[in-house]
């Protein structure tokens, strides 16, 4: 068995599976639940001054049968008192003193607010911030939240307050909704937090109730933006998490965050850079007995590789993402049909025609039609591959030898 | 020996034996199924449709809400959608020729989904085709059978008047008279016609050709005559004992079910069920549900040579049904009433099985003689009409399809011969040849 137990900025848990700040975390005792289920750590539903949210709250994107592979929300911070979301955390962290208690922090961009709020929490225990630069509704429109995290001084400068009464590491987390995600996660280094995590929901529309006409979720007749977050965001975080941990001046640790269901999930959000990861969505689709998986699959795959600690694997495929005008002109792979695992629904065979380099035709084998590449016309694109349904029946097959390896800056550079 | 020739059982029962073998999907088992489908191109489940219906597109209109766009899918391919839905042999069509059946050995359920869209349609009674504009001519058309509605469908689509000729109470054919009623009410037949004459097709019902009203008459007040007669009663056993009371034809037995009249159901305790196609399982599980103590299917030839569909064998198995290979029925025993039925063996020994009915189930009679002495038309000699590929008899006027045509196949073959007919008679008629959804198979 793989040591799972991570140091992230100086926060110890014992597995790298953390529940998100979210509405898991809403309170002592669920928090609580997940740690007997295994989390590792957890992310305290965002503290400050207690709201009044709207109902309904939430909209789910359905793909086919799959219910909910993006869910928005448009719930704002906690709706507890301070105090009694303080005196839960510090009971929680006297009961699971090995698990990673961190209190995400929402306050008015004033010093002696951001101040007060730290020091009140960090009397509970708990083991570190997490500052939420990121919720893109309802909070920003009041100055917080996303509002923070957009404007890089801002992220910097409040970063800085945080630090000044800060005796427990700081994260700072990094709102998506940004053209680029060098500039707020340098400021939050630049303000000295010890870790960014990232990414918070995106802005979103989920869609609009084509009976009613108002779109979703529907507070009475009227709906607004939401923060989009699930499976189908995880791409856009993977990307963010990368572009923070293959920049060369960005050296603190990032907590990633985005559409992670399984441990495979997690596994690539740590090659690229985690070294922590945090979960929401699929917690609030499935419950906390998701974790269990995530450790055994961790292990196993940490097990089979060879590695004998998860922080093993962390960053282990960021060198391998570069820019495009690095990558070889010259590396040449061509589909392949194997007739033996083809169905024959001829879905590579439309999908090229439609879709790509018209590269497939159809040809007899003892009477039974299959589709077959031209490999003059096949560009290597993947796409059939990527639509055939039955494992094994296309594979990507290179035709280069690789002996003359060429990017499009040593081609532009030799002109 | 009963003395009350009938069921045995009480109504709830009954009506519980007869219940939909197939139930309809609901909403959840619809959409699920039909985002399973996926999606192949040049599918081979619509090759394998004798209507050519675009089974993918279908499907997909499910998975979308699209439900409307569904069915018009369907019917626009195959008129009697709906019917075969329930009652195409889908292993051996479109299931059988299902990809999914390849990766995961469980084929989509498209009988099933097709039942789902088209009782959409039906139930949401919008007509999903409109009667093309009147191009002056008139098509008459005898027989209501999956032939003649589908003639009927397209040949309205295209602008002609249409009378139907239907010698029966009701429109529909076999659809509507001669389907296990486990597997079809007759409400959906009659839906289908009901959607037919929306088109503006005129049904005349209860008039027969040649009896009620002669062919010559037809032919000189049409421009074209289509026939859909399908076939006749049962062929005779030619045994002796075949005039004792309690013999009966298997399609006369299958229609008196259709009524639900279950005590006039003529049923023995013990039924003897002779023959091994489609229609004799029909019979056999029928008989069974109905309540017949023990129902035997007697057949000469051996269990590989069944003409039945696999499942349907299947199913008598499943019910209950003893099985006779290779035992020839050589005498109805009885006096007055069936007693028994003698057979001889594979081994040539002579054995009486007891039972107190006899259902003959081995094939119907051709329509020749309609087709010789009253249309006036050529057979072949299976005493099959002649057409060739417009569905042109020896009169170009009179053309034909369906089971009289080609010999007995199932409702979405006579249906697809209808769709033929139809692009037939208007190239005929007007030197034009159109085109419809799965005519180009």
């Amino acid at each position: 068995m793989a040591d799972l137990n991570i140091n992230f900025a100086g926060i110890k848990s014992p597995n790298p599976f953390w529940l998100a700040s979210a509405p898991p975390t809403n309170m002592g005792s669920m928090i609580e639940r997940a740690f007997d289920a295994g989390w590792g750590g957890a992310v305290w539903k965002t503290l400050g001054e207690p709201i009044v949210n709207v109902s309904s709250r939430l909209a789910g994107l359905d793909q086919g049968p799959l219910r909910m592979i993006g869910l928005n929300n448009i719930e704002l911070i906690t709706d507890r008192p301070l105090e009694v979301n303080l005196k839960e955390m510090a009971d929680c962290k006297k009961r699971y003193p090995n698990n990673a208690v961190i209190a995400s922090l929402m306050v008015e961009s004033k010093r002696e607010a951001w101040h007060e709020i730290v020091k009140r929490t960090q009397d509970t225990g708990c083991d570190g911030f997490e500052l939420n630069f990121g919720c893109p509704h309802g909070m920003s429109e009041r100055g917080m939240g996303a509002a923070m995290g957009q404007v890089p001084e801002y992220t910097c400068m409040v970063t800085e307050w945080v630090k000044e009464v800060a005796e427990i590491p700081v994260i700072v987390k990094l709102t998506p909704n940004v053209t680029h995600i060098l500039p707020p996660g340098k400021a939050a280094q630049n303000g000295g937090a010890d870790a960014v995590s990232l990414i918070n929901t995106i802005n979103s529309i989920m869609g609009v109730d084509i009976d009613t006409l108002v779109p979703y979720p529907n507070v009475n007749g009227k709906a607004a933006h939401g923060g989009y977050c699930g499976t189908a965001v995880k791409p856009i975080a993977l990307n963010m998490v990368s572009e923070l941990a293959r920049d060369a001046e960005f050296n603190i640790p990032i907590s990633g965050i985005g559409g992670i269901n399984t441990w495979r999930d997690a596994v690539e959000f740590m090659l690229l850079g985690a070294g922590s990861v945090q979960v929401c969505t699929a917690v609030m689709h499935y419950g906390y007995r998701i974790v269990e998986d995530m450790i055994d699959g961790l292990n196993n795959y940490l097990d089979a590789k060879g590695f004998s600690s998860v922080n093993d694997i962390v960053g282990k495929s960021v060198g391998s993402v570069t820019d495009w005008g690095n990558l070889d002109l010259n590396y040449d792979v061509k589909a392949h049909v194997n007739n033996e695992h083809c169905i024959r629904c001829n879905l590579c065979y439309v999908a090229c025609e439609d879709g790509a380099h018209q590269s497939f035709e159809f040809h007899e084998v003892d009477g039974v039609r299959y589709p077959r590449v031209i490999e003059e016309e096949c560009v290597g694109c993947n796409l059939c591959a990527l639509v055939c349904p039955s494992p094994g029946a296309i594979t990507m097959e290179r035709r280069d030898d690789g002996s003359n390896p060429q990017s499009w800056r040593e081609r532009t550079a030799s002109q | 020996m009963p003395d009350n020739f009938c069921t045995p059982l009480d109504i709830t029962q009954i009506e519980k034996n007869f219940a939909d073998i197939d139930p309809a999907l609901t909403t959840a088992e619809a959409m699920h199924e039909a985002n399973r489908c996926l999606y192949c191109y040049d599918a081979p489940c619509t090759q394998a449709c004798p209507t050519g219906i675009n089974v993918p597109s279908f499907i997909k209109k499910i998975a979308s809400g699209n439900l409307t766009g569904s069915a018009r899918v369907i019917f626009d391919a195959n008129p009697i959608g709906a019917s075969c839905a329930r009652v195409c042999p889908v292993d051996v069509l479109c299931e059988g020729a299902c990809v999914e059946k390849t990766l995961l050995q469980k084929p989509i359920e498209i009988g099933r989904l097709q039942r789902y869209a088209t009782d959409h349609a039906m139930a949401d009674g919008r007509p999903l085709f409109e009667k093309g504009e009147s191009n002056g001519r008139s098509v008459g058309v005898i027989g209501s059978g999956p032939a003649g509605l589908s003639c009927s469908t397209y040949l309205a689509r295209l602008g002609y008047a249409v009378t139907v000729y239907e010698r029966r109470a009701q429109p529909g054919g076999l659809d509507t008279y001669g389907m296990a009623e486990y597997k079809m009410p007759q409400n959906v037949s009659l839906a289908e016609a009901g959607q037919v004459e929306r088109l503006g097709v005129e049904f005349r019902l209860s008039t027969a050709v040649g009896r009620d009203i002669e062919f010559d008459e037809l032919r000189a007040a049409h421009d074209a005559i289509f026939i859909g007669v399908g076939l006749g009663s049962t062929r005779h056993l030619e045994i002796p004992g075949e005039e004792l009371g309690g013999v009966i034809d298997a399609l006369h037995f299958i229609e008196q079910i259709k009524t639900r009249d279950w005590r006039n159901v003529p049923l023995g305790k013990h039924v003897a069920v002779i023959g091994a196609g489609n229609t004799a399982i029909d019979a056999v599980t029928q008989a069974k549900r109905l309540g017949a103590e023990s129902v035997k299917l007697i057949y000469r030839r051996t269990e590989k040579d069944a003409p039945a569909y696999d499942y349907e064998m299947e199913l008598a198995r499943k019910d209950g049904i003893e099985f006779y290979f290779r035992t020839t029925p050589v005498e109805i025993l009885g006096d007055g009433r069936v007693t028994g039925l003698k057979c001889r063996t594979a081994d040539g020994n002579e054995v009486v099985i007891a039972c107190d009915q006899v259902i003959k189930a081995i094939g119907q009679q051709k329509m020749s003689s309609f087709f010789e002495n009253v249309a006036g038309v050529a057979v072949d000699d299976k005493g099959r009409v002649v057409v060739n590929e417009n569905m042109q008899t020896s009169d170009p006027a009179v053309f034909a399809g369906g089971d009289c045509a080609n010999g007995g196949a199932e409702a979405v073959d006579a249906s697809q011969m209808g769709k033929m007919a139809a692009i037939g008679i208007h190239f005929s008629l007007t030197g034009e040849r159109v085109e419809f959804a799965g005519s180009a198979k």
